[in-house]
């Protein structure tokens, strides 16, 4: 495979923690959020100007500086990592126009600090899917899990304190108890780090070990949401609903769930974990997760505490994927983080802007809005469907992956998982959509007027409702990149 | 010139200390600028040194001319080197972020606080580039005694505290003195390298033995090694803000550093792991110094005291790292001798400024401290992550060396014990951050009070800080440089 050495991908990391010294001086609100939107486009701009090198099957690196023997700080840019990017970069742009119209419209307080953690977790994201190896993941990792802090313990009273405690306890708690040793003992193993195709061992180390290794790398990126490392997420739903949106639908979660496809693909690799037969063990981890979480929706009445379990389930069908180990399961897990992330992203778009609109925050108050917020609703019916993976949006492309590659790996314990669970999705979503639209006047707790969120809140969320709508007729790319990284 | 840094070295601070003495009496304003001076040189030919010491090796400079064994020689190799740079630059930074303070805590004690100060530099310069044994005794009680002195200048209870560690400081150094007249018995000689040449065939000699527990144990008490750590969060809590944010960072590492000179060139690696045999016992010793040393900093409800009980738990990191006895546990406990003396000043920096604003450095006092002193607060969340160990500040770098080690040593105590402290200081210090970030409550997510203004400290003592906090992450970045070209050659090739 050809490899171009370039500043790119380390120019694409740091475009927004550059940006923070402007952020910080500015005086003018407008000015500052000038100068997010300045960083977002720039660093979309950077990472699709390698999307065609990375078409071709190129690989570009950048090595910063060789601190351990054998273990660089060191960017590559591969298909995967670029499906993640992209993702994640287009997705801060929308979520911007969002925070604007979110923090302004509830008149929040420390906008600055806001912008400016946001911009630092941006290039945390970044920095992850870049990663050529396991520490400069584990670097980005970290560095990600700091700056969210803030964001999560954005209100700063004493709710946001437990929530941020139970963030930190379970995120830093299992990177350093976990995924930390793991790594050392790897590199102890086989002296290197570095993320390839066919692995890092050489396959002759004791079973036991390698089982202990997976289990403590896979469930130490606690981001990922796996059971039991999970209940971080629901608390972390304290968060302003923007920063739920980005960070708990594309990339605080999507990291986790991106690091442990690394694990699982760069540091193991497909042909080892199948060889050892070490996949079915995380399977059964992930499907557990799946059902459980859905099952756990069903029952929130918190309308983004219901997304945050729905997101759970939605992160372990992308582990779940590449656990299969077949081709076509691994495909449909890496499509599955865009898809799930337009998908997801709209519905907490969608949870915010009532709040914002209405105030309300629970399902049962939201009897009838959709007379109220028609736009809203029918974005949110969108964004459930793409959850759900029903047609025409992009989420049907990758749950059609998955069902295929469990059926290529002859694994039909999951194909009844992947499909109970779509019903349970069904069941936890359209009952919303559907009190909301078709109800009795008596029922309906909505004034018979149009009454929607701020503008810059809509826009967002019909954007990427669009998205999801545009992806199931345009999945090309995503799918490209995705083919080409289980090549 | 350049021959004469390592006389330079010393030199230099010493007779600079008499100049600002008197200096003192003319015009009190000449006294900084002086220290500032004698330092700088300092930084310089410590710097030359090393340079010098990795283009061409070891440097062997005989004071006054007089060859050894007769006469007292310095000798200066990678392991020193480094240790001499990390010494002068920590001194120097701390000089200067702490002018401000040292005008407000004894606005007419300034000059005998600077003479002492360059004194206690002076000592520990010569306690790491001496190599002899009996003149590093001398200049450890320099060091001692003007370290007494400083720290006696402190609160109100400073003085008794400093007794207590008088006290215990003596002791040790009497050990480390009633060491070495055992070796001057056994071999005739007090030159460290000589010493070593005429050791092999002793090594079964009891005196030789004892000589080496008996230098080990005054070592440990001087650094305070757990159990004998008694004395130390005392003396540095109640002591003047910069007189503690030169001593935590400086003493126990270079007490570490004298160990492991001890270990590698006195007694050789042979002699001190596989003779003796008694790796397992000091790791042992090494994991309940970090983990009582995490247990204890939990309990403080006070920020400087709860940082002396880290330093508590990260001479327990240097002393097992060193003793796992491979070369991975060895080069962290080095290049953690650098990586701690930096954070260790980072976070009392922070100390210091805070001090200086708030007049307090309990938990109560450190409310809404984000809004108030974020440059501030800034470098101390970077210090406070190199000390949790995140990547990329150094203080992880050192941490996976030392993790490595535990591994190839097969000393699973140990690694679980550094996992254990990472964890506890993510505890230790969110637990500050949450006082600094979300007390005093608001009721209403913060939108009724108007927010508190910024009262930052003045910018003479934030930027030192702030260069101190870039270092960190420099020095993290740069690790595999300060590995493959000073540490490497600080260890004997003997040692794998």
């Amino acid at each position: 495979m050809e490899t171009i050495t370039s500043i790119k991908p380390l120019l694409a990391v740091l475009v927004s923690l550059l940006v923070i010294p402007m952020l910080v001086s500015s005086r003018n609100p407008n000015v500052r959020e000038g100068w997010t939107f300045a960083a977002a486009i720039i660093k979309l701009a950077i990472v699709a100007s390698m999307v065609p090198a990375i078409l071709q099957g190129t690989e570009i690196v950048y090595t910063v500086a060789e601190v351990l023997p054998g273990v660089a700080i060191k960017f590559k840019v591969d298909a995967f990592g670029m499906l993640f990017a992209l993702v994640s970069s287009t997705l801060w742009i929308v979520t911007t126009i969002y925070s604007i119209g979110y923090m302004r419209g509830l008149n929040e307080h420390s906008q600055t600090r806001y912008f400016c953690f946001f911009a630092i977790a941006l290039s945390a994201t970044i920095g992850v899917a870049f990663s050529a190896n396991l520490l400069t993941l584990y670097l980005f990792y970290e560095m990600l899990s700091f700056a969210t802090y803030p964001l999560v313990a954005h209100h700063q009273d004493q709710e946001a304190r437990s929530s941020g405690r139970k963030y930190l306890l379970y995120i830093v708690g299992a990177s350093i108890g976990l995924v930390l040793p793991a790594m050392l003992i790897c590199y102890n193993l086989t002296g290197t780090l570095e993320f390839s195709k066919l692995g890092i061992f050489t396959g002759t180390e004791p079973h036991a070990t390698m089982l202990v290794l997976l289990l403590m790398l896979v469930l130490g990126f606690a981001k990922a949401g796996i059971m039991p490392f999970h209940s971080w997420l629901p608390a972390a739903m304290v968060a302003p609903t923007p920063v739920s949106a980005l960070l708990h639908a594309v990339a605080v979660v999507k990291v986790g769930a991106f690091s442990v496809l690394r694990v699982l693909t760069g540091v193991f690799g497909i042909d080892l974990l199948a060889s050892l037969n070490l996949g079915t063990v995380i399977c059964y981890i992930a499907a557990f997760t799946v059902i459980t979480a859905s099952l756990i929706a069903l029952s929130q009445d918190g309308l983004k505490r219901r997304l945050a379990f729905s997101t759970i389930g939605q992160l372990s069908y992308i582990v779940l994927g590449v656990a299969l180990l077949s081709p076509k399961g691994v495909i449909g897990g890496m499509t599955h983080i865009a898809m799930h992330a337009f998908g997801k992203i709209t519905l907490f778009f969608c949870a915010g802007a009532i709040f914002v609109a209405t105030g309300k925050k629970n399902i049962s108050e939201m009897v009838g809005i959709g007379r109220r917020m028609p736009v809203t609703m029918v974005a949110f019916f969108i964004g459930s469907l793409s959850v759900i993976g029903l047609p025409p949006t992009g989420g049907f492309f990758s749950k059609w992956y998955l069902v295929q590659g469990t059926l290529q790996a002859d694994q039909w314990p999951m194909l009844v998982v992947l499909l109970s669970s779509s019903l349970l999705n069904a069941a936890y979503f359209f009952p919303i959509v559907y009190k909301a639209f078709f109800c009795t006047p008596e029922e309906a707790m909505f004034e018979d007027r149009i009454e929607e969120a701020p503008l810059w809140c809509v826009v967002p969320l019909v954007i990427t409702a669009a998205g999801s709508i545009a992806l199931f007729f345009y999945p090309t790319l995503f799918l490209k990149l995705a083919e080409l990284a289980t090549r | 010139m350049s021959q004469q840094y390592p006389a330079l070295l010393v030199i230099v601070p010493l007779l600079s200390a008499f100049a600002i003495s008197i200096a003192g009496w003319v015009n009190k304003r000449l006294c900084f600028p002086i220290i500032v001076t004698a330092l700088s040189v300092a930084v310089y030919a410590s710097v030359g040194l090393l340079l010098t010491v990795l283009e061409k090796g070891v440097v062997i400079y005989h004071l006054g001319g007089w060859p050894p064994p007769v006469g007292i020689a310095y000798y200066v190799d990678h392991l020193n080197g480094l240790v001499l740079v990390v010494v002068s630059l920590v001194a120097l930074l701390n000089v200067i972020a702490c002018k401000k303070s040292i005008e407000q805590e004894f606005p007419d004690k300034a000059a005998p606080f600077y003479t002492l100060y360059l004194l206690m530099v002076t000592g520990l310069l010569g306690i790491v580039v001496t190599g002899d044994a009996f003149n590093l005794y001398v200049l450890l009680e320099i060091a001692a005694l003007t370290g007494y002195g400083l720290l006696a200048m402190g609160e109100e209870r400073a003085p008794l505290s400093t007794l207590n560690y008088l006290y215990m400081g003596t002791i040790g150094a009497c050990f480390y003195l009633l060491g070495v007249g055992y070796l001057y018995i056994v071999t005739g000689s007090l030159n460290m390298v000589d010493i070593a040449r005429l050791l092999p065939p002793l090594y079964q000699s009891r005196a030789v033995l004892a000589a080496f527990i008996i230098c080990m144990v005054g070592v440990w008490l001087k650094m305070a090694f757990f159990p004998l750590h008694a004395w130390l969060p005392n003396a540095y809590t109640h002591a003047p803000s910069a007189a503690s944010s030169l001593i935590a960072p400086l003493v126990t590492k270079v007490m570490v550093y004298v160990m492991i000179r001890l270990i590698l060139t006195i007694f050789t690696p042979e002699f001190a792991f596989a003779t003796l045999a008694l790796n397992n016992i000091v790791v042992w010793l090494a994991v309940i110094a970090i983990v009582m040393g995490a247990i204890l900093a939990l309990a403080e409800r006070n920020l400087k005291r709860m940082l002396t009980f880290i330093i508590v738990a990260e001479v327990g990191y240097m002393v097992g790292g060193a003793w796992l006895g491979n070369r991975a546990g060895m080069t962290g406990a080095i290049l953690h001798i650098a990586n701690d003396a930096l954070m260790t000043l980072c976070v009392f920096l922070v100390v210091g400024n805070i001090v200086y604003k708030v007049k307090g450095y309990a938990f109560e006092n450190l409310q809404g401290l984000f809004r108030k002193m974020p440059f501030t607060m800034g470098a101390f969340v970077v210090g406070a992550m190199s000390i949790i160990g995140v990547p990329p500040t150094c203080g992880f770098f050192s941490k996976w060396y030392l993790i490595l080690g535990a591994l190839q040593a097969g000393h699973y105590g140990f690694m679980a014990a550094l996992i254990f402290s990472s964890l506890v200081s993510v505890v230790l210090f969110f637990r500050i951050f949450e006082i600094c970030y979300y007390e005093p409550f608001s009721d209403h997510h913060g939108h009724d009070h108007p927010p508190e203004p910024m009262d930052e400290a003045p910018p003479l003592m934030v930027v030192p800080l702030l260069i101190v906090a870039v270092i960190l992450i420099l020095v993290g970045l740069y690790t595999g440089d300060i590995v493959n070209h000073i540490i490497k050659f600080a260890i004997p090739e003997g040692l794998v």
